[in-house]
C-alpha cells in the first residue's frame, strides 16, 4: 500500500503585519488597504527555501528512520540556485546518506503536488519504498503589490512510503494547461502577473473544480464521500465560491490560511494538508489539489496508522510560534531590497573554496562532527586527533550528528561591531546533552532574553551570501528555546 | 637540564612611539621613531646590532610580509632578521626570539621590534578577516569580532561565580576608570582623558555587556628594545642593569572550544603560561613578590579574569579586587601602570614590547608622574587570539641580580 507515512511543517516566526505593509507603502498604492487584514508569513534574514524544506524536513522525520529514506524530491519555484542542484543541499543537511535519487521539482506553483504524485508512483510501482517529498517558497514580490500581501512564506514535507502508512493513496487526476497567470523569465526576480479578475475566474474558478471533478469520476467518489478538500486560492471569497461549485459544505474546506500565513507557494497545498492531517480520523477521505499551469489533484484515505505518529510541531506548532514584525522595512531589508549601509567592514573577502566545502560537506551542511571511539568523546568539529586530553587518540573518529540533540547556552553575547543584517550579532559557546560544543551563532531570538543554561535546538540556516560571485552558504544556528516552549 | 631564562639577557635599550591615530605616518616611520629613541638609550651603534626579530600582525594593511620591510627602513647591514607573528603576542615574540639568539651566545647585541599600522584600514576595530580566516574556518564559526569574543566571559564568568550583572558591570568600569587615570598621566598615551565609573556604565554598547569603554582603543605605533648578555653590559660601563627573568608562552589546542570542561570564565593558557614564567623567575607569591604588571586588557573583562588566571586574585574574587581599588596605582599591586591598552590602543606588533618598555622605565625611575615607588619586579602579559582558542604570553623582568 503506497501513502503518506508522515507529515510536517514549517511556517518561519515573523508574522509581517498587512497593515503595516499599507503604512508604509499605501501613500502608492492604495488599492492594497482592501488586503492590508491579518499578517504573513515572513522569512527571516538568514532562512530561505532551502532552511525551510530543512526545517520542515526534519519535523517530518520526527520519529521516523530516516536510513530507510531512498530519495528526497523538493519542489519550489523560490530555489537559491538555478544549476546546483538544491534537493542535494536538503538531502545533505537531513544527513540522509549518499545512496540516494534527489530532483527539484520547479517553474509552476504545483510542482509540490506534481513531485507527490511522482513520489506516490514511484512508491507504488515498487521502485522505491521510502521518498521524501518537500516544498517551500519565498516567492519574491514587487513593493506595494496585492502579491506582496497575499503570499506568505512557509515549507512542508511529506514522507511517502509502501508500509506504516498513515494516509493511502488512492490516486490522482492532473491537467495542464499553458495557463499565464503569472510568469517569470529565467534570471529575473519577480513575476509578471495578468488582470486578478481573470486569474480568479477562469484560472482558479474553473482549473481546480475540474481537476477535482476529474478525480472524484475517476475513484467513483460523490463530493460527501470526502472528509477535507485542501485546495489553495489566495482570493478567499473565490476559495469559498470553488466549494459552492463542487458542492462541499463548509466543513469540508481547509482553511487557505490567509489570515495567519498567506500562501506559500509550491508548497502551500501539502502545509494545508499537514495542517489537515494532524486533526485527521482513520477512514476519512482527503482530496489535495495543486495550482499552477493545471492542476493536480489527489486523494488519500486515512488508516488507523495515523494515531501511532509521534507528536511533532507541524503547522500549528508553527503557527503558535510567532511574532508580530510591524517593521515593513525589515521586510524589505531581510530580501534584500533595502541599500542599507554595511560600512567597509563588511567588504571582507567571501569566496567560498568548493574544496574545502565538498571536504566537509558532512559538517557544514549536515551538522555530523566526530564521537571517538577510544575514549566516547563527542566533538565538533571531527578532526584526525581527539580532543579530550585524556585520550588525544590518532584516527580514532567516526561520524556523529549533533543536529537533534539538546543543548544549552554556556556563553553569548550580542555584537554590535559584527557586521550583521539585523544588529547584534548574537551567538555563543553552546554545550550539547551527552557531550560536544561548539562557538554559534545563535538566530531567532533577543538578546535580552537570554541567559547562560537556556536551552537551544540546532537550525539550518543561511551563514552568507557571496554577492559578488553569486554563492549562498549555509551552516546551523542555535534557536534559543524559552521556557516551556517545544 | 636547561634552567630558563632568568638573568642571562640584559635590556640595553627601548624605544616607543606615541601611540595614537598616525595619520601622517606610514608603519615605516613608526619603526624609526621608536628605533631612534631605544638606540640613543642603549648606547650602541645601529651597526653594532647583529641579528634582529620583527613583529607585525597585520602585514598586508601596512608594510607587507617579510622581515625586509624592519631593514629596508632602517637600512641595516643585510643582516640576518626574522619575522615574527603570534596574533597579540607577536611584540613578545619578536622580543623573545632576540633574548634567545643572545642567551644562546649566538650574538652579542640583538634588537627587538614591533610595530602595526592599524588605521589604514578605512574603519573602526580590527579587520574582519572573513574567508582569510581559514578556508575552512571561516564557513563555520560566528561573524565573530574580539568584542563578541571576549564579551562572552562576562556571561560565563558571571554564571560560575555567582556574580550579578550590575557588580561584574560595575568592576568592568572601575577596570577602565583606574587605566584611564594611569593614561593620563602618560604623553605616549592615545587616549589621555580621565573618565568616570558613570560615563564607562553610561557608554553605548560594542557587544553586550561591553560598552565603548570596556574596549581599548585602535591605534598605530611601534615599540622595541635591543639586549645584550649582563656581562657585555657590564663592560660597557651600563650600571642599575634590567634583567629578563622569564619568558613564556602556551598556546591552546582547541580543547576549550571543543571539549567539555572549560565554562568560558579563564584563559587556561595564562595560568599555564604563568606558573611555568614564576617557576622560572623564582616567584612564588606573585600577588606578594610582583611590584608591577602590564597585562592584555584588550577589554575590561580580559583584565579581570586575567587576574586570576596569574594567580594573583583568587578564582572568583577579581572583581571584588578591583573594587577595591588593589590595582591602582596607589593600590598594592598596580596594574596598567602606563595606561594600558586600554589608553594605549593596540597596534597589535608594538604592545607586548610597549608593556615591556612601561617596566623598563619604572624599574629605571624614568616614569614620570606615574613612578610607582621603588618597583623590583614586573610582569607582563599578552593574550592573542580568543578566549576558547588563543597564545597567552608572559614575560617578567627585574634588576638583575635580585
Amino acid at each position: 500500500m503506497a501513502g503518506i507515512v508522515s507529515f510536517g511543517g514549517y511556517v518561519p516566526k515573523r508574522r509581517l503585519q498587512r497593515a503595516a505593509v499599507f503604512g508604509a507603502v499605501g501613500w502608492h498604492a492604495p488599492a492594497i488597504m482592501m488586503m492590508a487584514q491579518g499578517e504573513r508569513s515572513m522569512c527571516n534574514w538568514d532562512e530561505d527555501t532551502l532552511t525551510m524544506a530543512v526545517a520542515a524536513s526534519r519535523d517530518c522525520l520526527t520519529g521516523a528512520d530516516k536510513n530507510a529514506v531512498e530519495g528526497l524530491y523538493l519542489a519550489s519555484t523560490s530555489l537559491p540556485f538555478a544549476d546546483r542542484q538544491n534537493a542535494g543541499i536538503v538531502a545533505a543537511a537531513l544527513n540522509l546518506g549518499d545512496e540516494l535519487t534527489t530532483a527539484d521539482f520547479t517553474s509552476a506553483q504545483k510542482a509540490g503536488t506534481t513531485a507527490l504524485i511522482a513520489a506516490l508512483q514511484a512508491v507504488a510501482g515498487g521502485e522505491t519504498k521510502r521518498l521524501l517529498v518537500a516544498a517551500a517558497d519565498q516567492r519574491r514580490t514587487k513593493v506595494g503589490s496585492f502579491y506582496e500581501l497575499w503570499f506568505g512564506d512557509g515549507g512542508a514535507s511529506l514522507l511517502v512510503g509502501d508500509d506504516d502508512v498513515i494516509a493511502e493513496y488512492l490516486g490522482s487526476f492532473s491537467v495542464s494547461y499553458d495557463f499565464v497567470d503569472h510568469y517569470r523569465e529565467a534570471g529575473r526576480l519577480f513575476d509578471y502577473t495578468w488582470e486578478e479578475r481573470w486569474v480568479r475566474d477562469e484560472g482558479y474558478g474553473k482549473i481546480i473544480p475540474e481537476a477535482i471533478g476529474g478525480l472524484l469520476k475517476k475513484l467513483s467518489l460523490q463530493v460527501g464521500d470526502v472528509a477535507r478538500f485542501v485546495y489553495p486560492c489566495y482570493f478567499s471569497s473565490e476559495h469559498k465560491k470553488i466549494a459552492r461549485r463542487l458542492g462541499m459544505e463548509k466543513e469540508q474546506v481547509a482553511n487557505n490560511l490567509h489570515k495567519q500565513l498567506g500562501e506559500t507557494g509550491t508548497a502551500h497545498p501539502l502545509l494545508m494538508l499537514a495542517g489537515v492531517l494532524e486533526q485527521a480520523k482513520p477512514g476519512e477521505k482527503i482530496v489535495v489539489a495543486g495550482f499552477g499551469q493545471g492542476c493536480d489533484a489527489l486523494c488519500f484515505e486515512v488508516t488507523e496508522k495515523i494515531a501511532d505518529l509521534p507528536p511533532r510541531r507541524g503547522l500549528s506548532g508553527s503557527l503558535a510560534d510567532r511574532v508580530a514584525e510591524e517593521n515593513y522595512t525589515k521586510f524589505l531589508g531581510f530580501n534584500d531590497m533595502l541599500d542599507t549601509e554595511e560600512g567597509i567592514r563588511a567588504e571582507a573577502p567571501n569566496q567560498t573554496a568548493m574544496t574545502a566545502l565538498w571536504r566537509h560537506r558532512k559538517e557544514l551542511l549536515g551538522l555530523v562532527g566526530g564521537k571517538c571511539t577510544e575514549c566516547g568523546t563527542p566533538q565538533f568539529p571531527k578532526t584526525k586527533v581527539c580532543v579530550n586530553p585524556k585520550c588525544n587518540a590518532f584516527h580514532s573518529q567516526e561520524d556523529y550528528e549533533f543536529a537533534d540533540r539538546g543543548a544549552k547556552i554556556k556563553s553569548y553575547t550580542g555584537d554590535m561591531l559584527s557586521v550583521s543584517i539585523e544588529p547584534p550579532a548574537i551567538y555563543g559557546l553552546v554545550q550539547f546533552e551527552g557531550g560536544g560544543r561548539m562557538i554559534a551563532d545563535f538566530t531567532d531570538c533577543e538578546l535580552h532574553k537570554l541567559k547562560v543554561g537556556q536551552p537551544v535546538r540546532m537550525s539550518f540556516r543561511k551563514r552568507y551570501h557571496d554577492a559578488q560571485r553569486g554563492f549562498t552558504g549555509y551552516f546551523w544556528k542555535a534557536v534559543p528555546q524559552q521556557e516551556g516552549g517545544k | 637540564m636547561a634552567k630558563g631564562i632568568r638573568d642571562k639577557v640584559a635590556i640595553l635599550g627601548m624605544g616607543c612611539t606615541k601611540f595614537g591615530e598616525r595619520w601622517d605616518c606610514d608603519a615605516e616611520d613608526l619603526v624609526i621613531e621608536a628605533f631612534e629613541e631605544c638606540i640613543d638609550d642603549a648606547g650602541v651603534e645601529k651597526n653594532d646590532i647583529e641579528a634582529a626579530w620583527f613583529g607585525t600582525f597585520l602585514p598586508e594593511i601596512s608594510v607587507g610580509k617579510s622581515a625586509i620591510p624592519l631593514t629596508q627602513a632602517l637600512r641595516l647591514p643585510r643582516i640576518p632578521v626574522t619575522r615574527v607573528e603570534n596574533y597579540c603576542a607577536t611584540g613578545t615574540e619578536a622580543f623573545r626570539g632576540a633574548c634567545y639568539a643572545v642567551a644562546a651566545g649566538v650574538y652579542d647585541i640583538c634588537l627587538a621590534l614591533g610595530v602595526e599600522k592599524l588605521k589604514d584600514t578605512g574603519y573602526g576595530g580590527l579587520p574582519n578577516f572573513g574567508a582569510n580566516a581559514g578556508s575552512f574556518t571561516w564557513l563555520w564559526w560566528p561573524n565573530l569580532t574580539a568584542p563578541g569574543a571576549f564579551a562572552q566571559l562576562a556571561s560565563g564568568y558571571a554564571a560560575k561565580y555567582g556574580v550579578s550583572e550590575t557588580d561584574l558591570k560595575t568592576a568592568m568600569a572601575h577596570v577602565s576608570v583606574k587605566s584611564h587615570a594611569n593614561g593620563a598621566l602618560n604623553p605616549k598615551a592615545h587616549l589621555r582623558k580621565p573618565i568616570t565609573v558613570d560615563q564607562a556604565l553610561m557608554a553605548p554598547p560594542v557587544a553586550h555587556p561591553l560598552g565603548l569603554f570596556d574596549c581599548c582603543g585602535v591605534s598605530d605605533g611601534a615599540a622595541c628594545a635591543i639586549v645584550t648578555t649582563p656581562e657585555i653590559a657590564k663592560k660597557m660601563g651600563k650600571h642599575d642593569l634590567i634583567s629578563v627573568k622569564a619568558l613564556q608562552l602556551s598556546l591552546s589546542n582547541g580543547e576549550e572550544m571543543g571539549f567539555d570542561d572549560w565554562d568560558y570564565d579563564r584563559f587556561v593558557t595564562t595560568e599555564r603560561a604563568a606558573r611555568a614564567a614564576y617557576e622560572e623567575a623564582g616567584i612564588t607569591k606573585p600577588r606578594e613578590q610582583l611590584s608591577m604588571m602590564e597585562v592584555h586588557d584588550c577589554f575590561s573583562i580580559t583584565e579581570l579574569v586575567t587576574m586570576e588566571d596569574l594567580l594573583v586574585s583568587e578564582r572568583g574574587t577579581a572583581w571584588k579586587d578591583v573594587l577595591d581599588g588593589f590595582f591602582n596605582l596607589d593600590g598594592g599591586l598596580p596594574c596598567q601602570v602606563d595606561g594600558g591598552l586600554k589608553t594605549f590602543g593596540h597596534p597589535i606588533g608594538a604592545s607586548g614590547l610597549r608593556m615591556l618598555y612601561e617596566m623598563y622605565l619604572q624599574l629605571l625611575g624614568r616614569a614620570g608622574e606615574r613612578q610607582l615607588k621603588n618597583p623590583q619586579i614586573g610582569l607582563t602579559h599578552n593574550l592573542g587570539g580568543f578566549p576558547f582558542l588563543n597564545v597567552a604570553a608572559v614575560a617578567i623582568v627585574g634588576r638583575y641580580g635580585q
